[in-house]
């Protein structure tokens, strides 16, 4: 049973990361470089902008959603396994998402760094 | 890349990974929760140790937005590997875990994985950008 609220915590971890991530990289990039923008106009003025930007409080909820599940799984499983094995498959999840909606040019090198950190977290789970 | 980006890059991987153990302290003191108290989740950020690791996680936060406005997120997410390997250290040496050669073996084909990535570019081309280019590619961000 403990495993089992492990892993299902990851997945709902994975889902919610990766819902996060397409919607906060959306926002940023529309916000623009952050370093430049604070040089130019301020921290209040890039603070504004983050903030008005849509798909920034979208990507705020469902991290949220993922951090909850992150405290739950580490309550019940071992932090070697589940930040790793979450962030890892978050980071596969994130490779198909980032192709399909944010335009990323996902290549080879991407794939077959995708296909080594599937292999470490298979071998995590062992 | 500048040093400024490889040092928040850097600010990603370590704030991650520090936020991540103190958080696990904390979790450790409160015990199992279960679907039957999950309240305890909300009272959990009021322990010293969860609410560290919030505050670090913040700075993570912050470094990561900032990093995703200048990168792709197929990129930031791989170069701040290090986390994972920060984790099992602190795992193995604070925590006194148990890491397995198997799992010893996995978080170093994940670091492999992802510092294959980050010998790449930093932000690639786009041909139908949901945002325009000029938000986003400066010259030394190029390809």
């Amino acid at each position: 049973m403990k495993e089992l609220y492990t892993w299902a915590a990851i997945a709902v971890i994975v889902a919610a990361s990766t819902t996060g991530d397409v919607f906060l990289s959306h926002a940023m990039k529309k916000v623009g470089d952050v370093g430049e923008l604070w040089k130019r106009h301020g921290l209040l003025h890039v603070v504004g902008r983050i903030l008005g930007t849509p798909t920034f409080p979208l990507g705020l909820v469902a991290m949220a959603v993922a951090f909850y599940s992150l405290l739950f799984a580490l309550s019940w499983g071992d932090l070697s396994l589940v930040v790793p094995a979450s962030a890892s498959l978050t980071f596969v999840a994130n490779a198909f998402a980032a192709r399909i909606f944010l335009h990323e040019r996902v290549g080879k090198r991407r794939l077959l760094a995708a296909l080594l950190v599937a292999g470490g977290v298979a071998l995590m789970a062992v | 890349m500048t040093f400024r980006k490889y040092l928040v890059l850097a600010g990603v991987a370590a704030f991650s990974s520090a936020g991540d153990s103190l958080l696990a302290r904390g979790m450790k003191d409160l015990g199992n929760v279960s679907l039957h108290n999950l309240s305890s989740l909300i009272l959990a950020i009021l322990d010293p140790w969860v609410a560290s690791g919030i505050l670090l996680l913040l700075a993570f936060f912050a470094s990561y937005m900032s990093a995703l406005s200048w990168a792709d997120l197929t990129y930031v997410l791989p170069a701040s590997s290090l986390g994972y390997v920060l984790v099992a250290l602190v795992a193995r040496f604070g925590f006194h875990e148990t890491i397995t050669p198997a799992r010893w073996l996995g978080i170093a084909l994940i670091t492999a994985g992802v510092g294959f990535v980050a010998a790449g570019p930093s932000l690639t081309a786009r041909k139908h950008a949901p945002v325009a280019a000029s938000d986003v590619i400066s010259p030394e961000a190029q390809p």
